[in-house]
């Protein structure tokens, strides 16, 4: 009796001490959360959404962060969606699994995923602005400075470069629940290899392409390591009218804001009102990316 | 001299290093429906697969001895492979359809043929669905989604699908398997009504189905073909004894 | 494609060109937009290969300045006469005093000599003289001033700063996440894991900034008033920001390990007469070990990297001391502070750069080992050693 009954206090110790972890972690979300939305709410309005910002910082809007932000995450994904789909279809259709190419390819994936941000960032500097952007103005401009400096050209290529595996794993994720019938089917009908990946199975995986898009973009918007020295800039009276001029965006915004502010007090409710605009954009990102993997994920199971 | 439409001598088949079927010669005729059966695992599936070189798609398979289909050896080099699959269809054990609508599946055969014209597509899925016995049920929802038909009549889509490309030789893979006894009979009097215009080599593990609706029979065993004749002489007096046995159920 | 009509006996349809002739089978079709699709595909598909060779040439590239004894054609070359102006402690980013000569330009060996006749130089530990020797050398110092006027690259307060941070971190982060992963693999209900793993998910998804905005705004003051410690921003309250950025790593990874344990295992043990609890933490816990090992080495990685927070809520000041209630910088908030004010082909640029490549050797290790050790462990253990 007393051996189980000390049997069962520890069992429900542990379940209890468990349980308190996983609480413990959703209440520091919960917060984190709910002090931003309240620190920030208030600020939110049209106008602080749509006008420039004034008075240093202290009044004013941030449209231009998010101009910019939204300008970059576009620029980023229309290099890494492709060239993330196309290796996630060289992953999944015409590899071999057990293949040398193939296991290097996805070890060459999985260690992008796990690179720090900030590396990123140096890389974009040491090739893409120093070494490509001077080259460029050697060869084109006879040796001007115009590409050969940070731009958000340069940033949303390095920024592509951070979101390529994100964007290959979900990719390869979907193509891989479209049954193998299916391809067999339309082999067995006197189509080609191409004809197949191009008419059933990719039609079959938008869904799986449409999650590593938004789950790209959440990543592109929010990241600002890699873009702290290749093109990102504090304050622009412009809006980035080409790619070669710098841009703001809301993350580098808010990191400037808090650590270099002259004024605290009036800029607070600027920091928490950015704040939220961030975590609100990521947010809504997230959920849609996971809403659709759970989709996908259903669809498998069925 | 012409061989039959589907004509093998010694055929031999391996996965890796194991032997799966062992030299398989058998003369299949045009235009009759042709049943190969056998206990599970005897090979009958794999055969059928090499006749329109589905097993291709498989890692490490190698064939030797010759498949001949219309007196041409279908494993030489110069084969366009992709053109083979359209004179030899194919319907698979689970029916298959496309996550497109119903008439998307069966036009997309046309399609990638390369017709453009919507009479022509139209008229072709028409007559596809008439030939596999669906198109009364189906006429009035063409657009709707082949996921929403009952899995008797995505079977019957599939045939149609296959139908649509004009094969001359449709093989079927265990076709009713998967299906209810209804929807089973309909897909049978579907049979013995396209071997009118089309030669019929169908797979099934159900002897009593083999004996309704096929004019030959071949009964595999082991990676071997043990014998082949008329559906009547095998059910009835067949020459050899493994045979019989499998017939009366000793086994298998 | 040829479209011949073969004569049909009763067809029963019309005549459908698209009827295969024999000659169409005999001849090896060539498909360009195959082809082409193939070539493109694969090309694309090397590309990540290609980055990662990339990234590891040009980042190295940036920093093997500092290896060689030459200096760099683009730097400014300090004489002794700077030796008498010295400044400790004082970063300015005031140009270089006047009477310093600059010599633009002038790749020799002299330099070496030259600061070696002088008897005042203290070469060997730190001094700050801008050539690529003693930048070398100042790595192994204890003074991290790059912009003073002997420049001191001393990497030791950096390292310690970012181990301080990385332990508290994973003191902070790893138990918890494991025991809620344990939680959620083995103890919670459908409802629950539904609320849990979103949530996780989505703290996954809450950008490095904003993480480091709360550590800096509300996370700071709290816990100051909590353990009543002087310096509000400090490796302790960076390292506990951390480790919420790292709590869905280390937490899916752990979910992953417990819930690939075979069910055979778990069926055994309840069979056996063992009840949930004890089974989750007898059998299915150790089982995945390597896992929950490898989950917490890519959590030390993430945390290793991660910038916007340490600059943020560290108080970004480059000190010796174990303290965890002091202000510490870390390496790759280094990078990030300084790098945008940094001269191109500078020393302090291509120190940057080493810090650089070390972070990236560093997490691509603790990649490896997580991968090859996981793999083989794991493997190892659930088909029998």
């Amino acid at each position: 009796m007393i051996k189980s009954f000390k049997k069962n206090i520890k069992g429900i110790l542990i379940e209890g001490l468990t349980l308190s972890s996983a609480l413990i972690i959703i209440a520091i979300v919960v917060v984190m959360f709910t002090v931003i939305v309240i620190g920030g709410k208030d600020q939110i309005s049209w106008e602080f959404l749509t006008s420039f910002p004034e008075d240093g910082m202290t009044k004013g809007g941030i449209f231009p962060a998010i101009y910019g932000t939204a300008l970059l995450v576009i620029l980023m994904s229309i290099a890494a969606v492709p060239f993330g789909t196309i290796t996630a279809i060289y992953l999944t259709e015409y590899a071999k699994e057990s293949s040398i190419i193939a296991q290097s390819i996805r070890f060459a994936v999985r260690t992008l995923a796990v690179i720090p941000s900030i590396i990123y960032g140096l890389f974009g500097l040491g090739f893409f602005i120093k070494f490509v952007g001077t080259q460029m103005d050697n060869t084109f401009l006879g040796g001007q400075l115009k590409w050969g400096q940070p731009n958000i050209l340069w940033a949303s290529l390095t920024m592509s470069l951070l979101t390529l595996p994100v964007v290959i794993v979900s990719v390869e994720e979907a193509l891989k629940t479209v049954p193998k019938e299916l391809r067999a089917a339309s082999l067995a009908l006197g189509a080609t290899k191409w004809q197949t990946i191009w008419k059933v199975v990719i039609p079959g995986s938008i869904s799986g392409i449409m999650t590593g898009t938004i789950l790209a973009v959440s990543r592109g918007a929010g990241e600002v390591a890699p873009i702290l020295f290749t093109g990102v800039a504090y304050y622009v009276a412009t809006l980035p009218g080409s790619l070669s001029d710098q841009f703001m965006v809301l993350g580098y915004h808010i990191y400037v804001m808090t650590t270099q502010s002259a004024n605290i007090d009036k800029t607070m409710p600027i920091q928490f009102g950015t704040t939220l605009v961030l975590l609100m954009l990521t947010f809504i990102l997230n959920f849609s990316a996971i809403i659709l993997r759970y989709r996908i994920r259903k669809k498998k199971t069925d | 001299m012409a061989f039959e439409k589907i004509h093998t001598e010694n055929m031999v088949l391996h996965y890796g290093t194991k032997m799966a079927l062992n030299n398989i010669s058998i003369s299949i005729p045009e235009k009759k429906v042709t049943a190969f059966i056998g206990p599970s695992g005897c090979g009958k599936s794999t055969f059928l697969r090499s006749l329109n070189r589905m097993n291709d798609l498989i890692d490490g398979v190698t064939i030797e001895g010759k498949i001949l289909i219309d007196n041409i050896n279908i494993y030489h080099k110069n084969i366009d492979v992709v053109t083979l699959r359209k004179k030899v269809g194919m319907v698979f054990q689970k029916s298959n359809p496309f996550a497109k609508s119903i008439y998307e599946n069966v036009a997309y055969g046309p399609r990638i043929n390369g017709v453009k014209n919507k009479k022509q597509l139209d008229e072709i899925v028409e007559n596809a669905l008439r030939n596999a016995a669906i198109w009364d049920e189906v006429k009035d929802r063409l657009a709707d989604s082949a996921m929403g038909l009952s899995g008797g009549q995505q079977q019957r889509l599939c045939i149609a699908r296959t139908l649509a490309v004009n094969p001359e030789i449709v093989l079927m893979d265990e076709p009713a398997s998967a299906l209810d006894p209804l929807s089973t009979s309909k897909i049978e009097e579907l049979i013995v009504q396209l071997k009118e215009n089309y030669t019929i080599v169908i797979v099934t593990h159900n002897m009593q189905q083999a004996a309704r609706i096929s004019d030959l029979t071949a009964f595999f065993y082991l990676g071997e073909l043990i014998e082949f004749d008329k559906t009547k002489k095998i059910f009835t007096n067949p020459e050899k004894k493994q045979t019989e046995d499998y017939i009366t159920g000793r086994f298998g | 494609m040829t479209k011949k009509t073969k004569k049909k006996k009763s067809r029963p349809s019309s005549s459908v060109p698209i009827a295969i002739g024999i000659m169409d089978i005999t001849q090896r079709k060539f498909r360009w937009s195959d082809y082409l699709a193939e070539k493109i595909i694969k090309g694309v598909a090397f590309l990540s290969i290609a980055i990662i060779i990339l990234i590891f040439f040009f980042v190295f590239r940036e920093s093997i300045p500092i290896f060689s004894s030459e200096k760099t054609s683009q730097a400014t070359q300090i004489t002794d006469t700077v030796q008498a102006q010295e400044t400790y402690g004082e970063v300015t980013d005031k140009p270089v005093a006047e009477d310093v000569q600059e010599t633009y330009g002038e790749v020799t060996d002299s330099t070496a000599t030259a600061s070696s006749t002088d008897d005042s130089y203290n070469v060997s530990s730190g001094s700050g003289v801008d050539d690529n020797r003693s930048a070398l050398q100042s790595l192994n110092g204890k003074e991290w001033y790059p912009v003073s006027e002997k420049p001191r690259f001393g990497l030791w307060p950096l390292i310690i700063g970012t181990f301080k941070i990385t332990i508290i971190s994973i003191l902070f982060a790893a138990p918890l996440a494991i025991m809620a992963a344990l939680y959620t693999a083995s103890f919670a209900g459908k409802r629950l894991k539904e609320i849990i793993k979103p949530t996780i998910e989505m703290l996954a998804g809450f950008p490095s900034v904003v993480i480091g905005f709360f550590a800096l705004m509300v996370l700071a003051t709290f816990l100051q008033e909590i353990f009543h410690y002087s310096t509000r921003l400090n490796s302790f309250v960076g390292g506990i920001a951390m480790g919420i950025a790292a709590i869905p790593i280390i937490f899916t990874i752990t979910e992953d390990a417990l819930t690939a344990v075979p069910k055979t295992f778990y069926e055994a043990s309840l069979a056996l007469g063992a009840s949930k609890w004890q089974t989750a933490f007898f059998v299915i816990l150790p089982a995945a070990t390597p896992g929950i090992f490898a989950a917490v080495l890519l959590g030390i990685g993430r945390v290793f990297g991660e910038t916007m927070i340490a600059l943020m809520a560290t108080g970004n000041a480059a000190q010796m001391g174990l303290n965890p209630f002091e202000s510490v910088r870390t390496l790759a908030a280094t990078i990030g502070a300084e790098m945008a004010e940094v001269v191109f082909g500078d020393t302090h640029y291509n120190v940057l750069f080493l810090i650089g490549s070390v972070l990236f050797i560093f997490t691509f290790i603790i990649n490896a080992i997580a991968e090859f050790y996981v793999k083989g462990k794991l493997m190892k253990r659930i088909q029998g050693k």
